[in-house]
């Protein structure tokens, strides 16, 4: 078991390396002069030349790679933000903790809220139960997050006043950019647990447990459950991307300082490092949650465990 | 040899017809794969006819009736500048509409291609190429997007471009697992002749059943993009005004809520409709296909 | 056919039917049989004739939303089955009757531990501790002829045949009084096959366990049962010892699946299949069900309900064109 952990681990390391090179390359391709364009029209060409200068910008393709990529590797350093000159990697870190915080609970619900509602419409197949769930559902994943938003703080903030629009003081202030992006999280994870479930209740193994003479209770809470939520827990995982990737617009809205609207920050100011960077570091932090989704689900499911095990275990019997 | 080859070339060709005719059949029983396959028809309707069909010209400015509310002359108010938001509603399906499907179109077909040659060639051709799809995979397609938007600088095009990139590895794991299931058939079969045949099989035989897979996941794909191209035109990349794409026009409306909500209500449920039709008939057509309810 | 009998399990005039997008199938069109205590009652016929419903009707897990028993009386020790409560028919699951499943590869749990599903249904109906639960597991496991120690095993570690015997030793976990085996060694290697029916002949043996065996495997159904009963598009056709049946069949139908197994001591340049193809079960033929493919059919045997008659003693055809035979 320790080896896989261990194999995983370094597998992670390539692609993030890789990760970065191609995010590297693409922002390399930056047609035209990025430097003119972040200062204004007003720079003159001394200016533009000299900021070229600082910035390293006049170095080969390989030089410039080599030193981002090293920097992050052996410094876990993303480098200086083109307008602030601020370390980029110091502003992540402070800015991390609010967008995680608001990507866990997003998570929560998601799993809290949709994992109920996708078993109770699996049970209840085709009954009004189900069929309002999955319409509900069908609706939740075919709105844009940030329309969701927008139409919450109409609803809560505007019309109703029950909840502010944005900032983040206090407890009140995260329940809209939660909500707004967890929703399309809820819609997704009942449709995925109720067809695996349906999948599953199908099953010959749930019928020889009725044919043992368990309640259908127990039958669903000890035999469909536990098979149906092992590829619940990949959907999860994807569903941490989809958070991560919709934080930028949520914290956008909201006013909340987290890493998403360090980078929209990023894009209106043309500040090419602090893009970079986000959107290297957010692809990080995915691949992290996408390591750990792996590891848990091989924890979970004994026959990918039992790949795992020593030599000495592994046995096969005619 | 050859008579073989082609009987068996026809003999699936005819299976395959009918195949289309049973899934047809079970498509029309599911009514709401009908409903979404109609409404999808319907929005592309409005998208090729929208000279016609807008009351007003998309760009038309009256400064006198700014952010008005919705009303007889205007059915979804106008916006900060005096412009028609209907008209401007019914011109933006163009831009969603397009964008999706063009980037879907192109992203499969790159991706059926790669994954061609990763299935048929092997060994470090298909390591490389799935390397770069796990690296692919690791980021976020929509980060993905906003780096590429970045560079290439806001634009219809480019968006395209950008929204592209997301639907290759899927059609890539897709041809990739086709090709090599039919590999292992070939080679329980015939000992000799593997390698003369199998290209002409792989493109005869291989391509029209992964046919089925590849069209249940681009239908979601589109309605996918459809809402990312919004994302992206809601923080500025994307398509901008004037041009009217949906999701820029809600950014427009943004600081408006209070006085003009509807700036925002409008598009988004246009939006809203587009990619619930076609998540709808996605559904329907992935049960459609559904081995298991083969009989 | 008396009405009243002193059997262990009497079936009469079950009826089972499916119903899937507004078309209706009859899976079982009346079935009825008897079985003593300690004696084997086979079922034979084709895949789809109805065997699998029979079994499951008994056990009452058939699947609700497609299926439903529509009339019939099954009684198990006097009392009907199908009248009781669900609450009482949990107590009869898995320890008064419990089945033994075609597929051994997905009749388990893949994520629960091999003891742990044979100890659940001890556990269930017996007022003991766990602790004694899978200690009688263990019991199980060995008498089955897996070592006690794979107990925390899962599925996937065992071959076909080894998990077949596991679950085998769930169903008479709690020695129950019937055992249903549909298709017991239908996936299984020949070779397997045959260690496994063996086992379930000693356990029969040392439990005294009344049984059904399902199967359209002839061999198998030589081996181990006492009577038999011949199905076909879902009625008996045939009912009697397997002496009987074997030495003397008369139903056309049985007639010809005796006939169409080839026996090593023949030349056959072919097989002899039955002509035609099994009816399909939601648009039944009218009269005979076999009447299509009879050789012996005539107009006759076109309309009405052809009724079970004795052509001997304790050997009854479903057959107008077969004329009673003496001795």
């Amino acid at each position: 078991m320790g080896r896989y952990i261990l194999k995983r681990l370094l597998w992670m390391i390539p692609v993030i390396i890789g990760v970065t090179i191609l995010i590297f390359t693409i922002m390399y391709s930056i047609p035209g002069e990025p430097v003119s364009l972040m200062l204004g029209p007003e720079a003159t060409h001394a200016q533009i030349a000299a900021k070229r200068q600082a910035l390293g910008l006049n170095d080969p393709y390989l030089v410039r790679l080599g030193r981002f990529v090293g920097g992050i590797v052996l410094h876990f350093d993303f480098g200086d933000s083109w307008v602030y000159h601020t370390p980029v990697t110091t502003e992540l870190l402070h800015r991390l903790p609010r967008t995680l915080t608001i990507a866990a609970l997003c998570i929560a619900m998601q799993v809290l809220l949709g994992i109920p509602l996708g078993i109770i419409a699996a049970v209840k197949q085709d009954t009004w139960i189900d069929r309002i769930a999955m319409f509900t559902a069908l609706f939740g994943i075919s709105m844009p997050n940030f329309w969701i938003a927008l139409m919450l703080v109409l609803l809560f903030s505007v019309r109703l006043g029950w909840l502010p629009p944005y900032g983040i003081s206090g407890w009140q202030y995260y329940v809209l950019p939660v909500v707004a992006n967890g929703f399309v999280g809820v819609a997704t994870q009942a449709r995925q647990t109720r067809s695996s479930m349906l999948e599953v209740i199908r099953s010959d193994y749930i019928v020889t447990a009725r044919a043992k003479g368990m309640s259908e209770f127990r039958v669903l809470l000890r035999h469909a459950l536990p098979n149906a939520l092992l590829p619940v827990i990949t959907v999860i995982g994807n569903g941490m991307g989809r958070m991560l990737a919709g934080t930028v617009v949520i914290e956008s809205i909201f006013s909340i300082p987290g890493v998403g609207m360090y980078l929209v920050g990023g894009i209106n100011s043309r500040d090419y490092a602090v893009v970079q960077s986000s959107v290297i570091f957010l692809a990080m932090a995915f691949t992290l949650v996408m390591l750990l989704v792996d590891l848990a689900y091989a924890f979970i499911d004994p026959r990918i465990k039992a790949q795992f095990a020593g030599r000495k275990r592994r046995k096969q019997y005619a | 040899m050859p008579n073989v080859a082609t009987a068996e070339m026809t003999a699936s060709g005819v299976k395959r017809q009918s195949q289309a005719v049973v899934v047809a059949r079970r498509l029309s029983r599911n009514p709401s794969a009908v409903l979404g396959l109609v409404v999808a028809l319907f929005l592309v309707i409005i998208a090729v006819f929208a000279p016609l069909l807008a009351p007003y010209p998309y760009d038309k400015q009256d400064l006198l009736h700014t952010r008005a509310a919705p009303s007889a002359q205007h059915l979804f108010g106008t916006d900060e500048l005096g412009r028609d938001v209907f008209s401007r509603v019914i011109w933006g399906s163009r831009f969603s509409l397009s964008i999706g499907i063009l980037a879907v179109v192109i992203g499969t077909t790159v991706g059926m291609f790669f994954g061609s040659l990763a299935g048929y060639f092997g060994g470090l051709v298909d390591d490389i190429i799935m390397r770069l799809v796990d690296i692919l995979s690791s980021i976020p397609d929509i980060l993905l997007a906003i780096a590429v938007s970045v560079v290439l600088g806001p634009g219809f095009f480019n968006s395209v471009l950008a929204l592209c990139i997301g639907s290759i590895p899927m059609s890539v794991r897709l041809l990739r697992a086709a090709i090599l299931s039919i590999r292992q058939q070939e080679y329980l079969e015939a000992a000799t002749s593997i390698n003369a045949g199998t290209a002409r099989i792989i493109v005869r035989h291989v391509l029209p059943n992964s046919f089925s897979p590849v069209l249940v996941s681009s239908t979601m794909m589109i309605g996918h993009v459809i809402l990312a191209a919004a994302m992206l035109s809601f923080i500025g990349l994307g398509v901008q005004p004037p041009m009217p794409e949906w999701g820029s026009m809600i950014a427009g409306g943004r600081s408006l809520i209070r006085t003009a909500p509807h700036m925002v209500t409008f598009p988004g449920i246009f939006i809203m409709l587009a990619v619930l039709a076609l998540n709808m008939f996605g559904d329907g057509l992935r049960d459609a296909l559904d081995p298991k309810l083969k009989k | 056919m008396d009405h009243q009998s002193g059997a262990f399990l009497a079936v009469r005039d079950l009826v089972v039917e499916y119903t899937a997008e507004g078309q209706v199938v009859h899976a079982v069109n009346g079935v009825s049989f008897d079985l003593e205590r300690g004696k084997t009652f086979g079922l034979v016929g084709e895949t789809g004739a109805g065997k699998t419903s029979i079994a499951k009707a008994i056990m009452r897990i058939l699947p609700d939303p497609p299926a439903k028993i529509k009339s019939g009386e099954i009684c198990l020790d006097g009392e009907d089955l199908l009248k009781i409560s669900e609450r009482a028919m949990r107590r009869v699951r898995g320890r008064k009757v419990s089945m033994i499943f075609q597929d051994p590869m997905t009749a388990l749990n893949p994520i629960m531990k091999v003891g742990d599903q044979i100890a659940e249904v001890i556990k269930l109906h017996n007022n003991i501790t766990w602790r004694e639960a899978n200690r009688r597991a263990v019991n199980m496991l060995e008498m089955v002829g897996i070592p006690g120690e794979r107990f925390g095993e899962y599925p996937h570690q065992f071959s076909g045949g080894m998990k077949q015997r596991v679950v085998i030793a769930m169903a008479l976990a709690c020695s129950p009084e019937l055992l249903l085996a549909d298709e017991p060694t239908t996936a299984l290697d020949v070779t397997i096959q045959a260690q496994v029916l063996e086992m379930i002949n000693k356990l029969k043996r040392d439990f005294n366990t009344s049984m059904i065996m399902i199967s359209h495997n002839l061999g198998v159904v030589a081996d181990v049962c006492d009577d038999l009963g011949v199905i076909y598009a879902g009625e008996i056709v045939e009912l009697g010892s397997k002496e009987a049946i074997f030495d003397r069949p008369a139903h056309p139908y049985s007639v010809g699946l005796f006939g169409a197994v080839p026996t090593l001591d023949e030349e056959k340049k072919r097989l002899n299949p039955i002509a035609g193809l099994p009816p399909d079960p939601s648009n039944l033929p009218t009269g005979c069900h076999f009447g299509p493919r009879c050789p012996l059919a005539t107009e006759q045997c076109k309309s009405g309900t052809i009724a079970l008659r004795e052509v001997e003693p304790a050997h009854f055809c479903r057959c107008i064109q077969v004329a009673s035979r003496e001795g």
